[in-house]
């Protein structure tokens, strides 16, 4: 383990001493370590302060230098993503990340973790972590046109789980329903692995002109800083930090202060102010007081800008008497921005904000002489240099080794699991009735999904899209992760999530384009946790350089662990992807009888990892499938190319559940008309490896059979292996699967019930456990 | 074993943000009613309970506030006797 | 047509209204609530959205917003008024149409494409659809349980002001067709003279094929043709 010596400290200015607060704790060795700092990071401050900090400082470095807002134990392999792209207008380290789209448009997105928060109170949690994103994108200029959610929990047999399930699902879809922007999609996995520490990922993409980017920083000695929103109460005091530690049994009672409640009627009169606020030119910066508030947001204002800045805490408008400078530096409240106004457009700032009923105080304002200043009444009660406080947090690379555990796992043999006794029929209802692969109606049900009139793939389908008006092009939105690869092998999960993730976009008609990652992991200070951070980091580097896929921007949440044990690595990717014509765009569902169904890409027997193996032997083992990354991006061209031609009237990424899901849901598409179809596959292969290995590099389509020979044509300039499957039949027909060695045959009607009421029986069945 | 009333106020907790007091606060200043300092909304809940003593009737329903009725996170609760249930015929 | 589609502190589908109009050839002008103006509009529309955050009852704090006087008043005198999922529960709070809007029976928001039949094709909101026709169009609402008494439930059947209906793809009534426990099944209604009427799916979401439907075109299109006489 090494530190960075950073030259920022070097040199440490004389600080002028500021004296203890009157009813401040006295700064002890327990109480730098309460606050996560280690001794060596405290010798660090004290070198940067050039004197022991007061508590209101340490409380601020200790925000500022959480895992949350430092990125100590990730920054430096995060460098090695790749970042930069012609397209690529703001890269990582904004609130957002923006890409051009063209026709003189850019698209801000971000993905953001709520997952502590959530554990505690799920639907706080889950509304307060679609706050917080849709903050990130409209502070940079751009009006939030979708969101997404890609949600983890353990298996719906516990009331326990059902509970945060059902939480999480109305806070999301209560808080986004009620800005109005609609959820196209997202993803839901349930595995005994995210027990007791659920994931709650949410993504929101952004759309703005090219020319109204405006960046979170804070220039112009004397502008005036503004507290704008919410007022400031005692909520979420330390989530920051929070965030960054393990939960515990007990983790519910302690961590009850800390619970932030989400207002959504206040924030869409923040977002609408805000985007009056850029467009008028009265502003120079703006940003969400989100993790650390006030600390962050103005620390990292003043050291994006290059200066300083001095604020009062008595001026900042509180919910509750009595609040100290260190509850209103560190308050999460929500719905609360800081806004840096042009001097002398206070006024004009103040005419848009009470037009929205909003409630804004001047709390200080901007200075040259780069400090974090702090006042009470005038008082100085924190005098930091901001540059070393937003910028000097020391970064570690620690020690990786691979867990033994997960090693003989990964080499378990399966062979017995290919060849077993019993109807293959049941096994394909039963994986199709898994909650896992089973419709998530009953979650988007829940979700907007049409506000704002600009929603062309809803959710269910590969990716969601969201057409541009104005113009004839649409941007696509996927999030994908299986965490039971990443578990088994980190670097080659990461490989498979970014590749599904493309995938998924080209399905819907959209060229990949650019990626926000969410890291979800446990404790990186075991070595096997950040083994496993650092293969996937590696690996999601490769595909994203194999894909053109620039990362620009996202979030790393750590110390995803209950009781010591960790979830699996869940690298979230949030893609987004460009349909440059509104025709283009495709959807998973088959659409007419007598089309021909084609097969891309070829088939294997891997069964690593597979849903089938989790359902059926209650086993989560084996080598994941193979990735070729160039084969991938082949496959993913000649998709393009056909969709392109006008030849495809479908088109769905294989993945959960394998071939069999596959062809399942593109017959059944919604459920308001699912086909029958007949597909004959001649793989000398097991059948179960046929029907249900998760063997990765493949995409069912469907056309127009007189357009079967050019779909064919285009994937052989590919070089992409292809073959006609069969036919759509009629509808309410059987779903037809003939193997060389077996034959499955369903009625859809019985394959629809299975995919369609799962969650539904799960989640409506009377007397459902509270918490 | 008689049965008793039970009333079950749940309110949000103090310094947790109300944001439908907020919104209903807001709206009493705007239609004139300048002397509002603060709104917060709760919950009134009555249920009929069998149970051997007055006592041991809130006793349970306490219990059934911290398993279910109140979110312990966000709201506390007040439980308190109102008197005999109605006969219902 | 010149039509004011206002905007309360809360409602989102103001734009969507406004983009609506503007298809089908009419004039849209965004009113804030606090701007009393209607005078020189040939239509008001109240949005969808969470007006005031919905808090304390869908519709209940916008309805004591300063233009809802106005509202009142150009209803009053003939002016048609169109009120959308949390308008409509904004025109049953100021009284310009009869009932309530309750939660969903499923205690859910219900957010997906409905079946509705027009049971009304001689209002001017409806003129340009055949009487009976079904219509998919999107819900998503969570207080959307249209709830009267039984008097006025059997006054506005009595008198026919029952405008849309949920119905199955088929057109027929039935409990699976119902999203949220309306009674009669009831998806709008007009009052009685037939110039205010309230629904709950969203006809300006269904408008274009990249959409998924243009079943919501007609209500615009019947406005503008009625309309268009009295403009010229």
């Amino acid at each position: 383990m090494s530190t960075t010596e950073g030259t920022l400290h070097a040199g440490a200015i004389a600080v002028p001493p500021v004296p203890p607060r009157d009813g401040d704790p006295e700064v002890t060795a327990e109480l730098v370590a309460d606050h996560g700092l280690s001794g060596e990071e405290y010798e660090r401050i004290r070198r940067i302060m050039g004197r022991a900090p007061t508590f209101t400082e340490l409380g601020v470095f200790s925000a500022m230098w959480s895992e949350h807002c430092g990125y100590k134990n990730s920054r430096r392999l995060l460098r090695l993503l790749p970042t930069e792209a012609p397209w690529v207008i703001q890269g990582p380290g904004e609130n957002a990340g923006v890409i051009d789209i063209g026709d003189g448009y850019a698209l801000a997105f971000k993905i953001e973790s709520h997952n502590h928060p959530s554990a505690v109170e799920p639907y706080q949690g889950a509304a307060t972590g679609v706050g917080g994103i849709l903050r990130d994108i409209f502070t940079m200029g751009a009006r939030p046109i979708a969101v997404l959610d890609s949600l983890r929990f353990g298996d719906l047999d516990s009331g326990r789980v059902r509970y945060l399930f059902a939480g999480v699902v109305s806070g999301v879809g209560d808080y986004g329903n009620c800005v109005g922007i609609p959820n196209i999609g997202g993803e839901v996995a349930f595995d005994r692995g995210y027990e007791g520490n659920p994931i709650v990922n949410a993504m929101c993409l952004g759309l703005m002109k090219r020319e109204e980017l405006i960046t979170a920083s804070a220039s112009g000695a004397g502008s005036p800083l503004m507290a704008v929103g919410a007022r400031t109460g005692r909520d979420g005091i330390h989530g920051a930090t929070f965030a960054s530690e393990e939960l515990s049994e007990d983790s519910d009672e302690a961590s009850r202060p800390q619970v932030q409640v989400g207002d959504p009627f206040t924030e869409k009169l923040l977002l609408e102010a805000s985007l009056e606020l850029i467009a008028s030119g009265a502003i120079t910066g703006i940003q969400d007081m989100g993790a650390a508030g006030i600390t962050s947001s103005a620390s990292e204002m003043a050291g994006r800008g290059g200066s300083g800045v001095e604020i009062d805490t008595a001026r900042v408008p509180v919910r509750e008497p009595g609040m100290t400078p260190y509850e209103i530096l560190l308050s999460e409240s929500q719905e609360r921005m800081l806004v840096v106004a042009e001097k002398g457009k206070e006024d004009e700032v103040r005419r848009i904000l009470e037009k929205w009923e909003l409630e804004a105080a001047v709390i200080g304002h901007v200075t040259e002489d780069g400090r974090f200043r702090v006042l009470e009444h005038g008082v100085v009660v924190a005098d930091i240099p901001a540059l070393p406080l937003t910028q000097g947090c020391p970064t570690y690379e620690r020690e990786g080794v691979e867990s033994e555990h997960v090693r003989s796992l990964r080499e378990k043999d399966l062979a017995e699991h290919l060849s077993p006794e019993g109807d293959l029929g049941d096994r394909f209802l039963r994986l199709l009735g898994s909650p896992n692969i089973a419709s998530k109606r009953w979650i988007y049900g829940q979700y907007d999904t049409t506000v704002r009139s600009s929603t062309a793939v809803r959710p269910g389908g590969d990716a969601g899209v969201v057409r541009i008006r104005g113009t004839r092009r649409a941007v696509a939105a996927t999030t994908d992760c299986n965490g039971r690869f990443v578990y088994l092998e980190p670097r080659r999960g990461a490989h498979i999530a970014v590749a599904e993730a493309a995938r998924n976009l080209v399905c819907a008609g959209a060229l990949p384009t650019a990626i926000t990652n969410n890291l979800n992991f446990g404790n990186p200070l075991k070595p096997h946790i950040y083994y496993q951070f650092r293969e996937a980091v590696l690996g999601m580097a490769e595909a994203c350089q194999a894909f053109e896929t620039p990362v620009t921007g996202g979030n790393v949440s750590f110390y995803n662990e209950t009781d010591g044990r960790a979830i699996y690595p869940t690298p979230v990717i949030g893609m987004v992807g460009v349909v440059e014509d509104i025709d283009h765009i495709t959807s998973h569902a088959f659409r007419n009888e007598g089309d021909a169904i084609v097969l891309l890409g070829a088939n294997d027997a891997e069964m690593g990892g597979s849903e089938y193996l989790y359902v059926t032997a209650g086993l989560v083992a084996g080598r994941p499938p193979s990735v070729d990354l160039m084969a991938e991006r082949s496959l993913q061209q000649a998709v393009l190319g056909m969709i392109h031609e006008g030849l495809l009237r479908s088109a769905h990424d294989c993945s959960d559940g394998g071939l069999a899901a596959t062809l399942a849901e593109a017959a059944l598409g919604d459920g308001e008309s699912p086909w029958g179809i007949e597909v004959a596959l001649d793989d000398d292969l097991p059948p179960v490896g046929v029907l249900f290995a998760e063997t990765q590099g493949r995409i069912v389509v469907s056309c127009d059979p007189d357009h079967a020979g050019a779909v064919l044509r285009i994937a052989e300039i590919h070089e992409v292996p292809a073959r006609v499957i069969g036919t759509v039949g009629r509808p309410g027909g059987d779903l037809n699967l003939r193997l060389t060695r077996g034959f499955v045959s369903v009625p859809a009607a019985r394959a629809a019930e299975a995919y369609f009421q799962a969650i539904p029986s799960i989640m409506d069945a009377p007397a459902t456990a509270g918490a | 074993m008689s049965s008793h009333r039970i009333e079950i106020r749940v309110k949000p907790r103090p310094g947790l943000l109300n944001p439908e007091g907020k919104a209903i606060h807001h709206a009493l200043v705007s239609l004139g009613w300048t002397g509002v300092e603060d709104v917060r909304v709760g919950k009134v809940m009555y249920l009929d309970l069998d149970a051997p003593s007055p006592e041991a009737a809130v006793e349970a329903v306490e219990a059934m506030c911290r398993k279910l009725l109140a979110n312990p996170v966000t709201e506390d609760y007040e439980v308190s006797v109102v008197g005999e249930a109605e006969v219902v015929g | 047509m010149r039509v004011a589609v206002v905007t309360f502190p809360g409602s989102n589908c103001d734009y969507d209204l406004y983009k609506a109009v503007q298809l089908v050839g009419g004039e849209p002008t965004f009113v804030w609530h606090r701007d009393r103006q209607l005078a020189g509009y040939d239509a008001v529309m109240l949005p969808g959205g969470f007006s005031y955050g919905d808090y304390l009852r869908a519709g209940a704090i916008a309805r004591m917003s300063p233009i809802m006087d106005d509202v009142v008043a150009f209803a009053h005198r003939g002016g048609p008024v169109l009120g959308i999922c949390n308008g409509f529960q904004i025109l049953c709070e100021a009284g310009l149409l009869p009932g309530a809007l309750v939660r969903n029976a499923s205690l859910r928001f219900e957010s997906k494409d409905v079946h509705i039949r027009v049971e009304r094709a001689d209002t001017l909101f409806t003129s340009d659809y055949d009487h009976g026709r079904v219509l998919r169009i999107p819900i998503a609402h969570g207080e959307g349980n249209y709830e009267a008494g039984e008097a006025t439930l059997e006054q506005l059947e009595g008198d026919g002001r029952v405008a849309f209906r949920y119905v199955s793809a088929d057109g027929e009534v039935t409990e699976a067709a119902n999203p949220n426990g309306s009674w009669h099944n009831i998806a709008g209604i007009v009052n009685d003279r037939g110039n205010v009427l309230g629904m709950m799916p969203h006809p300006e979401r269904a408008t274009e094929a990249i959409l998924g439907s243009t079943d919501g075109l007609g209500l615009f299109t019947s406005m503008l043709r009625s309309l268009a006489p009295a403009a010229a």
